[in-house]
C-alpha cells in the first residue's frame, strides 16, 4: 500500500509522441482509471509504471521510491494482464505461487498464501487445474489471485474484462471494485469502456492523444466535462453539441439552428459549442425542431434520433423516459441548467462567472 | 474429418492398405531374407515365407557380427549413442540461438538470424574438408567426441524453433518479469516447458537424422571400434560373392529397430509438435 506519483512523464518512440507530459499523484489506496481511445497512450502509460518500458523523460515515485531505474520485479507491483498472461503448462496454484517461489518464500508461507487468496477469489477447487480448463472468468480469477498473493504496493490492471462476455464482465467489475476495496491497494486501471471507468474509479484520467484531457472524479467528469472530447467520451448515448455564438452580454447562446438558449450565469466568450445531454432535452413548444430519423425502445426509456430540420448535418439524439408513439417531427427545448458551453475553436470548457 | 454417413469408406482402405503393403513389403523382404540359407538369396531364390527355425542368425551377428566386423551390439551402442548426441546438441545449440535472436535485444541481431539461415544452403559435403581439419586439429579423429561435434549446429532447429518462440505472447514474457524471472529462469520455467511438444518432434526427427549419418563417421574415424552401424552393414557387404547376406539382411532389421522404438516411444508428443497451433 503506497501512493504513486508520476513528474513529468513523457515517452516517444522513435518520432512519435506517445505520451506528452503526465503528473499524477495517487493517494494510498485510490483507484484511479486511465481512460480514452484506442492509440491514446494509456496502455503505454501503464507499461511505464511497471517497467515494461524506459519513460523518455521523468520519474515515477511508488511509496516515496523513485522506480524510474528499477526492474519491473523490484517496483513491488502486480499486473492483470488482457489476455490474462497465465502460464500454459503450470496448474492455477504454480501459476500464482511462481513469483514467490522466485522471491525464495518458504514453501509454508507459499502455500498459506496461496490458498488465501484463492478463498477469497473461490479457486480453492482449481488449484490443481491447468489455465486451459479454466473458463474465462475463472482465468480472470487466477490472474487477480497471481497479484494479490505478491501483496504488491500497486495493482496495474491492463483492461482486464475486455476478454469476457457482457455478464460476466459486470459481474467481474463489480469483484474488482469489491476486492481493491478490501485490499486497499492503490491501484491502476486502463480500460476504454466508459462504464468500466465511471463504475471502478475513485477518479478517471482521460488521456487525448498522449495529453491528459481531464483528471477528476467521474461524476465531475460527467457533469463538468473539460473540453468538447471527454464531454464526447463519457455518457451514452453521447453528447449532442450545437454551433452557437453567446448573446446578451453572454447570458444566452443564439443557435446558429435558430433558437435562443438561455443560460445560468454570464459567460465571456464569442463563437461557442452548445453541448447538452440526450436526457437533458425536453418536448417543448419554441425550441429546435427534428425531423426523426429513428426510434430506439430500451425499455425503461427510448431514444429518438433525428436531423434538426432545415439543417441535414446536424443530427441530435433525445433521450424520453418511457415509451414513445411513431413519430414525423420533435421539437424539444434545452434545460438551461444542463447546458454546457465550449469555445467553439480550442474546444475547452467556459465556465460561469457569477 | 468425420464422414456424415456411417458407413465404412472403403475406397480410402483400399488407398491406404496398398500404401501400407507399399511400405512394408522391402521391410518384410529383408526380414524374411535373414532367416534363410546365405546360398539360396545368392541364386535369387528368396522365399517371403520366413524360416523361423534360422533365428539363431540374430544371436551370431549381435555376439559377434561377421565378416570380421565389430558385433552388431556394439555398432548399434555406437550409433545410439552418435544419434543422441547429435539430438540433444543441436536442440541444446538451436534453443539457446533462437532464444537469443527472439527475445534479445543486441547489435546485428536480424544478421546474426540471417547468418544462421543462409547456413541451410551448405549441406554437410560442402564443408566436410574444412570440417575435417577443424577436427584434425582438436585432435578428434577417430574419436567418438569427433563423430558428433561437427553435426550438431543446425540452422533448420533455429530456424524452427525462432518460429516457435515467437508464438509465445508477449504478455507472458512480461507477467515473468513482473514476477522476478531473469532470462535463464524465463527459459527453464516458461520458454522449454511451453515447446516441450516441438522439442519432442524436434528430437525424433534430428535422432533418425544421427542414426542415418553414413559420410561423416566413414571420413572421421578408421577405428573398428567406432563403427556405427550404417558402416558395418556396408563393411559386411564387402566382396559379393562371399557376402553372407542373412547376416547382413539380420543386422539391418536390427538396424531399423532404434529408430522405430524412438519415433513409436515419443508419437504422441511428436504429433503434437507438429500439429500443434495455438497454446
Amino acid at each position: 500500500m503506497a501512493t504513486l506519483d508520476i513528474k513529468g512523464l513523457r515517452k516517444s518512440f522513435g518520432a512519435t509522441e506517445v505520451l506528452r507530459q503526465i503528473d499524477l499523484s495517487l493517494i494510498d489506496g485510490e483507484m484511479l482509471v486511465i481512460v480514452g481511445a484506442s492509440g491514446c497512450g494509456k496502455s503505454t502509460l501503464l507499461r511505464l509504471v511497471a517497467g515494461l518500458e524506459q519513460p523518455t523523460t521523468g520519474r515515477i515515485v511508488i511509496g516515496g521510491r523513485d522506480v524510474t531505474a528499477l526492474d519491473p520485479s523490484e517496483r513491488d507491483i502486480a499486473m492483470v494482464f488482457q489476455n490474462y498472461a497465465l502460464y500454459p503448462h503450470m496448474s492455477v496454484f504454480d501459476n500464482m505461487a511462481y513469483g514467490l517461489r522466485i522471491r525464495g518464500l518458504s514453501r509454508g508461507e507459499i502455500a498459506r498464501k496461496v490458498d488465501e487468496a484463492a478463498a477469497m477469489l473461490g479457486l480453492d477447487e482449481l488449484l490443481a487445474r491447468k489455465p486451459r480448463q479454466l473458463s474465462g472468468g475463472q482465468r480472470q480469477r487466477v490472474a487477480m489471485g497471481r497479484a494479490i498473493v505478491r501483496d504488491p504496493k500497486l495493482f496495474l490492471f491492463d483492461e482486464p474484462l475486455s476478454n469476457l462476455d457482457a455478464k460476466l464482465r459486470v459481474q467481474m467489475r463489480a469483484e474488482i471494485r469489491k476486492l481493491q476495496r478490501r485490499l486497499g491497494v492503490t491501484s491502476l486501471y486502463v480500460t476504454h469502456d466508459q462504464v468500466e471507468a465511471m463504475t471502478l474509479g475513485d477518479r478517471l484520467l482521460i488521456l487525448h492523444e498522449g495529453r491528459p484531457a481531464q483528471l477528476a472524479t467521474p461524476m465531475e467528469v460527467f457533469e463538468c466535462p473539460a473540453d468538447t472530447y471527454v464531454a464526447g467520451f463519457v455518457g451514452s448515448p453521447t453528447m449532442n453539441f450545437l454551433p452557437g455564438r453567446l448573446v446578451q452580454d453572454g447570458t444566452a447562446v443564439l443557435l446558429d439552428a435558430g433558437p435562443l438558449v438561455p443560460l445560468l450565469g454570464r459567460r465571456i466568450g464569442g463563437a461557442v459549442t452548445l453541448g447538452i445531454r440526450p436526457e437533458h432535452l425536453t418536448p417543448g413548444a419554441q425550441g429546435l425542431t427534428l425531423t426523426v430519423d429513428l426510434i430506439e425502445p430500451l425499455g425503461s426509456e427510448t431514444l429518438v434520433h433525428g436531423r434538426i430540420a432545415g439543417i441535414t448535418a446536424e443530427s441530435l439524439a433525445v433521450k424520453f423516459a418511457g415509451a414513445v408513439p411513431p413519430l414525423e417531427t420533435l421539437t424539444v427545448d434545452v434545460q438551461s441548467g444542463h447546458a454546457h458551453i465550449f469555445d467553439a475553436a480550442s474546444g475547452k470548457r467556459i465556465n460561469s462567472i457569477g | 474429418m468425420r464422414r456424415p454417413l456411417d458407413r465404412p469408406d472403403y475406397f480410402a482402405h483400399i488407398i491406404l492398405i496398398l500404401g501400407v503393403m507399399l511400405f512394408a513389403f522391402p521391410v518384410w523382404l529383408v526380414f524374411a531374407g535373414s532367416t534363410q540359407d546365405p546360398d539360396a538369396i545368392m541364386r535369387g531364390d528368396l522365399s517371403l515365407i520366413p524360416d523361423l527355425t534360422n533365428l539363431s542368425v540374430y544371436t551370431r551377428v549381435l555376439l559377434h557380427g561377421t565378416m570380421g566386423t565389430e558385433p552388431v551390439w556394439h555398432m548399434l551402442l555406437i550409433s545410439f549413442g552418435m544419434a543422441v548426441a547429435i539430438a540433444t546438441g543441436k536442440i541444446f545449440i538451436s534453443v539457446l540461438s533462437a532464444y537469443a535472436v527472439v527475445f534479445f535485444r543486441f547489435p546485428f541481431r536480424q544478421t546474426a538470424f540471417w547468418l544462421i539461415f543462409v547456413t541451410l544452403m551448405l549441406p554437410v559435403e560442402v564443408r566436410i574438408i574444412p570440417t575435417y581439419a577443424v577436427m584434425s586439429g582438436f585432435a578428434l579423429i577417430n574419436t567418438f567426441t569427433g563423430l558428433w561435434v561437427p553435426l550438431i549446429a543446425s540452422a533448420t532447429a533455429t530456424l524452427l524453433f525462432r518460429q516457435v518462440f515467437t508464438a509465445i505472447p508477449d504478455e507472458l514474457l512480461e507477467a515473468a518479469r513482473i514476477d522476478g524471472a531473469g532470462p535463464l529462469r524465463f527459459l527453464r520455467d516458461i520458454v522449454l516447458p511451453v515447446s516441450g511438444a516441438n522439442i519432442a518432434a524436434l528430437f525424433v526427427i534430428l535422432f533418425v537424422y544421427g542414426w542415418n549419418q553414413y559420410l561423416w563417421p566413414l571420413l572421421v574415424s578408421t577405428d573398428p571400434s567406432l563403427d556405427t552401424i550404417v558402416i558395418g552393414i556396408v563393411k559386411m557387404i564387402g566382396q559379393e560373392t562371399q557376402t553372407d547376406w542373412s547376416a547382413v539382411m539380420a543386422t539391418a532389421v536390427l538396424a531399423l529397430l532404434p529408430p522405430v522404438a524412438v519415433v513409436v516411444l515419443m508419437q504422441r508428443w511428436f504429433v503434437a509438435g507438429l500439429t500443434e497451433g495455438e497454446k
